[in-house]
């Protein structure tokens, strides 16, 4: 099972956090910071596993991520996940977010935390592993958004394709980069 | 109409959504809260609104605050109501937020029901999605049990994304609802072959998780995961699969044996390494038992496990040493191989990986390297910056060093210069571990009490170095154990005033209470001590000021605000003002004072007390007195809680009791103690703590103390000690070569002897001390005896095993002069005396015995062979200086079986508990394995004669093997007892066996054989009997004895040593011995009584024997015959 999914920024900014089981909201923010905290002393070219979050799990669970340009992938997992596919699943969830933002960068995170969360919703479900098929999972979001594009009447979409034009001169835009490795292929 | 909505959407168009909200907060960094608390404002503004729109988009962003953690439940209701729109925009952004912060305790989550189930229903497949996605969230024990059915029905959806996401959802189903599972399970089975790969895994998803909690009820679908095993292809899938398998393995044997096969080809075929790890994880999983099969299997995992750590990846290398360490716990040995590579990883700058190699080091360590491991642990502790990792080293080189009774430590200074150093990490929780460890060392190893007595003074007059922080510091816990160190063996203090007043310094009071506590009991015991030892002095003054110390000092502890240490420090104080005042009159106080604390602190095994059987009559339950009244019992309260809390502390207290009385008590505790089998004595024959091996004396603590420049003076470093140690070692090394010779000659005394620590390995190094249990002497009897005797026969085993057996006739009850304490026996000289100079005859009655108790007689089952051995045997005797080259001599890859025959004092007998009659024999045999592998699973097995059978257990049948009680890794010896029943003992005989076990090592495991033959020759069954010569001349007199003779040709050896050679070989006694003729006498097992007279003339020897048994007296002379034949 997955406890956790969490994804920050390298200052500790939340840009996703979602829980499998409940905390109340101080719980949550206490164990992203003790999540930031362990992961970001972490060397580039270090393991990926990390155990040992007081907060979150105990002795059964792991700390598995991955650091992309300015953002930590976190995934709380259990010993009934199988630690490289749970890497690969990571993956797999970053090169969709890839796909349906064109070309990722934190700040698609930072505006869009809703379709990250519906996109995650394809892929993993309650705790536990839905798909893994990167080109399902697509297949599945475009759907959905164009159901919801197709509930609006034309003005409404343009305003938000207007929106999304407008989103691209903000400043920091430029500076997008992006770990385009993804050799990394366990699975 | 249509107005309404587009002014409704350009009211929306103005409203801040989510976007618009996240820039905010962004522009707002200063004054983040004071703006978001607008936003949250506006937000309930919002809310309030009709238009589902803004309520939806209201929603939205409560959703983002929510993850910044504002706590959003105030809305709850909100969020039903957005999740109930028509649309599906709206009832994603609803369900979203449901799924963020609904909980079971969330009370309007019953109004949900009905809407989910429309949902669920719903035509459009994404409206089901988003429901079952939202449910999965925040599903509760009720909506589990209101929905169940639906979702169930959602199972055979026609559409795939329907179905996999209801398949998912029913484990959350079957958790909060559990009687859900036996009625959905069919179809869950059935769903492990949908057509669709993403239902398939999901069915394998909810089995996998449901198995984990309870893999029992799961064994059954094995046979259908087999299945999918082999024919799936989706990694995912199989991993799954896989895991599952290795839950299932533990409880089904037959299942491990199955999987070997497809789980092998799938790691020589995969190229994906996260399905090579887990099936590699699985087969280790399987591998509890172990066959040939599962040995070829495992082989490989540790051949990929061993490539995953050598990868630069530091991802498989950290998962490789996870493998490792459960590897670890069924087949050290096969890591132990991969020593080399888990002490590079100590040094891997990732720290999940130094700790993931830190858990294997547990296992790696041997009596060679422990120094070495632990030298670079302390290297790392020194550098560790996070407390954690820090204190995991500390707790791990503790948990190394004392493993196993402190089986690895040679050297106890280093070890105790080692935790002094570790004392000095500031701010560990482990203070008391450090603390307990410093304590036992100290108690059970005697002979390291003078240097930790001289550590503990140090670290005492340096406290203010450890104390820096007092509150927070836990170190200061090892200020208890150096006090009570030092108060406990104060003997053995250099300076005791100085470690005094060190106790009784002022910021002492700021430590805590149960320290405090420690320090003011031990002050008084050092105080005993100090006056002790100024008693012998002429000037007074000393002992006086010394009390005055006390009288001055101690008030600052009567004031503490700690019971504990009020109670003792006042009563404490009294008393050494009475001490003072007798002090003044001159009278010598020292003795007595000192009684207050006598009795040495001796280590008994944490079982003892239960062993010591209750004596008969006793009950241990009826009160020995009228039970106390309740004002009595308040009395004894006090008492009661303070042995509890320092058990240790807890001594008879005899303050009244005059010097005689003293005396007396001593004398009556010390005899009580010698006869009681449980307590380890301590008398130096007995205790052999401080064993004088070369170079210990090497290391002078002074000499350390100057040349080690420390940040707390004078603690010597622990490092010096690898390089004394290498040099112990190397002197020890020639030493022992040199001790050889000696040692082949001691081993007659070496009889197997009962062990309290079980085997000692064979290693090449000695501790310079031992540890209190471990007890001291190996059985060595006959490993050299049969150094180059060899079997042929078995040149073909790849292994080398060593068999002594020695054969204990424990039938006839001794006579008193008899009992000669087991361990007296083995240090006595007299075998190479008697043997050497011939001096049997002249000894007095008793001595004989003893020396041909301890030897009687080997026997081979080969002729040839066994004349080899009896020279040999002979040739010890004399210091002759073969020992070594017999040793070397010995061939590789063979199998030596030597048998040896021992009549045992009584006691001894007693001890084997199972003797009672005249017709037993205990066969006593040493294993050891000589090998390079791991030997388990010894089965010993003897073909029964009708005269002799094997006694085994009942039940069981009379082909039956015994199972040898323990294993043998390489190098060990160990000994096992069987016993015989012997009807008659007038012919000799041959029992024909076989001993199978199982040999291991990393690559492989195999059953092997090893036959032998035990040889009961009919002296065996005779027993060294002191017989004087006028019993001698009556027993003749009788006329009731049948006699025989036999003439031994070229016998050409002075008389003595013929005699010695009888006495030894065939266990008679010279009861008279003139000029050239002697008279000898045996007696057997079972009774028979064997008179020899032998005379010699030239080189010919004649023996007229006498016995009251014809056949037996024949086999016994053809016996002598043949022993001076060989000659």
């Amino acid at each position: 099972m997955i406890k956790a999914i969490l994804i920050f920024n390298n200052h500790g900014k939340p840009r996703l956090s979602k829980f499998y089981e409940h905390y109340n909201e101080d719980t949550e923010q206490q164990i992203i910071r003790e999540t930031f905290h362990l992961v970001s002393k972490r060397d580039e070219n270090v393991c990926n596993f990390l155990e040992g979050g007081m907060l979150i799990g105990g002795s059964d669970y792991k700390l598995i991520y991955r650091h992309y340009a300015t953002l930590y992938f976190v995934f709380c997992v259990d010993s009934s996940e199988s630690e490289l596919g749970i890497l690969d699943l990571i993956q797999v969830f970053v090169e969709t977010l890839d796909k349906c933002f064109e070309n990722v960068c934190e700040l698609d995170l930072i505006f869009h935390v809703d379709k990250v969360h519906n996109i995650l919703a394809e892929m993993v479900m309650g705790g536990m592993v839905l798909e893994t098929n990167m080109n399902e999972i697509i297949t599945q979001v475009d759907a959905q958004n164009k159901m919801e594009k197709s509930e609006f009447f034309p003005f409404f979409s343009f305003s938000l394709s207007l929106y999304r034009r407008l989103s691209f001169s903000l400043p920091g835009r430029t500076g997008r980069h992006r770990q385009k490795n993804v050799s990394y292929c366990h699975v | 109409m249509a107005l309404k909505i587009v002014k409704g959407s350009i009211d929306r168009m103005f409203d801040k959504n989510l976007q618009d909200l996240v820039r905010g907060i962004r522009n707002h960094k200063e004054d983040e809260a004071k703006y978001i608390s607008t936003c949250i404002d506006e937000i309930k503004q919002e809310l309030k609104q009709d238009n589902i729109a803004v309520k939806a988009n209201a929603v939205c962003k409560l959703t983002y605050l929510q993850m910044l953690g504002y706590d959003v439940s105030w809305a709850a209701f909100n969020i039903v109501e957005v999740m109930s729109s028509s649309k599906f925009t709206y009832k994603r952004i609803g369900y979203l937020a449901a799924s963020q912060c609904f909980h079971e305790n969330t009370d309007v989550i019953m109004l949900t029901t009905n809407q989910i189930r429309k949902d669920l229903s719903s035509p459009n497949q994404y409206d089901t999605g988003v429901a079952l996605t939202g449910l999965s969230c925040f599903v509760t024990p009720d909506l589990a049990r209101d929905l169940a059915n639906d979702i169930m029905t959602l199972m055979s959806h026609t559409k795939p994304y329907i179905r996999k996401k209801a398949v998912l959802i029913m484990y959350k189903v079957f958790l909060k609802y559990p009687e859900s599972l036996r009625p959905a399970f069919p179809r869950l089975k059935e769903k492990l072959e949908d057509p669709d790969p993403g239902v398939q895994s999901a069915a394998v998803n909810v089995i996998c998780e449901l198995a984990r909690r309870n893999p029992k009820n799961y064994l059954s679908l094995a046979p259908l995961f087999f299945k999918l095993m082999t024919s799936s292809t989706n990694n995912w899938v199989l991993i799954k699969i896989i895991k599952l398998f290795g839950a299932l393995t533990p409880l089904e044997p037959r299942l491990g044996k199955k999987l070997i096969e497809p789980l092998t080809n799938l790691i020589h075929s995969t190229s994906a390494m996260s399905l090579l790890y887990e099936c590699v994880n699985t087969v280790i999983a399987g591998q509890y038992s172990c066959s040939v099969g599962h040995i070829k299997s495992h082989l490989l995992c540790v051949q990929k496990l061993r490539i995953l750590i050598e990868d630069s990846d530091q991802n498989l290398k950290y998962l490789g040493l996870l493998a490792m360490s459960k590897i670890l716990k069924t087949h050290p040995k096969s890591v132990q191989s991969h020593k080399d590579l888990i002490l590079q990883c100590l040094d891997d700058k990732d720290e999940s990986i130094r700790l993931r190699a830190l858990d294997l080091l547990y296992g790696m360590v041997s009596k060679k390297n422990l120094m070495e491991i632990v030298k670079k642990l302390m290297i790392h502790v020194d550098k560790a910056e996070g407390t954690t990792y820090r204190d995991e080293l500390l707790t791990k080189i503790i948990d190394i060093c004392s493993q196993s009774n402190y089986q690895y430590i040679t050297n106890f200074e280093w070890y105790i210069s080692i935790l002094v150093e570790l004392t000095r990490l500031e701010g560990t929780r482990h203070g008391h571990l450090i603390a307990s460890q410093m304590l036992d060392v100290a108690i059970r190893v005697k002979a390291i009490r003078v240097f930790a007595v001289a550590q503990m003074a140090t670290l005492l007059d340096n406290a203010h170095l450890l104390t820096g922080n007092m509150q927070r510091n836990g170190i200061c816990e090892v200020l208890y154990a150096a006090a009570w160190i030092c108060g406990e063996f104060s003997e053995h203090l250099e300076n005791p005033v100085q470690t005094l007043e060190a106790m009784l310094r002022p910021k002492v009071a700021t430590l805590p209470g149960h320290i405090q506590a420690v320090y003011v009991q031990n002050a008084a015991k050092l105080f005993a001590t100090i006056l002790k030892n100024q008693e012998g002095n002429t000037d007074s003054t000393a002992a006086q000021e010394t009390s005055q110390m006390m009288i001055d000092r101690l008030p600052l502890f009567v004031q503490s605000a700690n019971l504990e240490v009020q109670e003792r420090a006042s009563c404490i104080l009294q008393l050494v003002k009475y001490i003072q005042k007798l002090q003044q009159k001159d009278v010598e106080v020292a003795e007595e004072v000192s009684a207050l604390f006598a009795g040495e602190l001796n280590p008994v095994a944490p079982k003892a007390q239960k062993k010591v059987p209750v004596p008969e009559g006793l009950d241990l339950d009826a009160w020995i007195n009228e039970p106390p009244s309740e004002s009595e019992s308040e009395d004894e309260q006090p008492k009661a809680i303070f042995t509890k809390e320092e058990p240790k502390h807890s001594r008879p207290r005899h303050t009244e009791v005059d010097e005689k009385e003293l005396a007396r008590r001593r004398e009556a505790r010390k005899q009580e103690q010698a006869n009681n089998p449980f307590y380890i004595k301590a008398s130096p024959s007995s205790q052999k703590v401080y064993q004088e091996a070369p170079g210990v004396e090497h290391i002078p603590v002074v000499q350390i103390d100057l040349s080690v420049p420390l940040k707390v003076p004078g603690l010597p470093m622990s490092d010096q000690y690898v390089k004394l140690e290498e040099e112990r070692r190397q002197k020890e090394r020639a030493e022992k070569k040199k001790k050889e010779k000696k040692k082949r000659k001691e081993k007659r005394s070496g009889r197997g002897k009962k062990h309290d620590s079980g085997p000692e390995s064979e290693e090449d190094i000695t501790p310079a001390h031992v540890v209190d249990i471990v007890t001291e002497e190996m059985p060595e009897v006959g490993m050299h005896l049969s150094d180059d005797v060899a079997q042929e026969d078995q040149n073909h085993l790849p292994v080398r095993v060593k068999i002594c057996i020695c054969m204990f006739c424990l039938c006839r009850p001794l006579a008193d002069s008899e009992k000669l304490p087991v361990r007296s026996h083995r240090a006595a000289g007299a075998p190479k005396s008697s043997a050497e100079d011939g001096e049997a005859e002249n000894a007095t009655p008793q001595e004989p015995k003893k020396k041909s108790s301890k030897e009687k007689r080997d026997k081979k089952k080969d002729k040839e062979r066994d004349r080899k051995v009896r020279l040999r045997c002979w040739k010890h005797f004399p210091p002759s200086g073969h020992k070594s080259d017999s040793r070397s001599t010995q061939s590789e890859g063979r199998t030596v079986v030597t048998f040896l025959v021992f009549p045992l004092p009584r006691k001894v007998c007693d001890i084997q508990g199972n003797l009672q009659d005249g017709s037993q024999v205990v066969v006593s045999v040493i294993f050891e394995n000589k090998s390079d592998s791991f030997l388990k699973s010894m089965e010993f097995n003897v073909l029964d004669s009708l005269n002799s059978k094997l006694q085994r257990p009942e039940g069981s049948g009379p082909h039956d093997g015994l199972t040898v009680p323990f294993q043998l890794p390489p190098g060990v010896s160990n000994e096992a007892r069987f016993v015989f029943t012997v009807q008659s003992i007038v012919m000799p005989q041959k029992l024909k066996g076989t001993l199978t076990f199982i040999v291991k090592n990393e690559d492989s495991s195999t059953h092997e054989k090893l036959d032998f033959k035990l040889h009961f020759t009919c002296t065996s069954y005779l027993i060294t009997t002191p017989c004087y010569s006028d019993a001698f001349a009556k027993l003749l007199e009788s006329g009731d004895l049948k006699s025989s003779s036999v003439r031994l040709e070229g016998v050409n050896m002075p008389f003595h040593h013929l005699l010695a050679r009888i006495c030894f070989h065939h266990h008679f006694s010279v009861v008279e011995r003139i000029d050239s003729c002697a008279s000898m006498y045996s007696r057997s097992i079972q009774g028979h009584h064997v008179c020899l007279l032998v005379k010699t003339s030239g080189q010919t020897v004649s023996i007229d024997a006498k016995c009251d048994e014809p056949t037996l007296l024949g086999n016994v002379l053809d016996e002598i015959k043949q022993t001076f034949s060989q000659c």
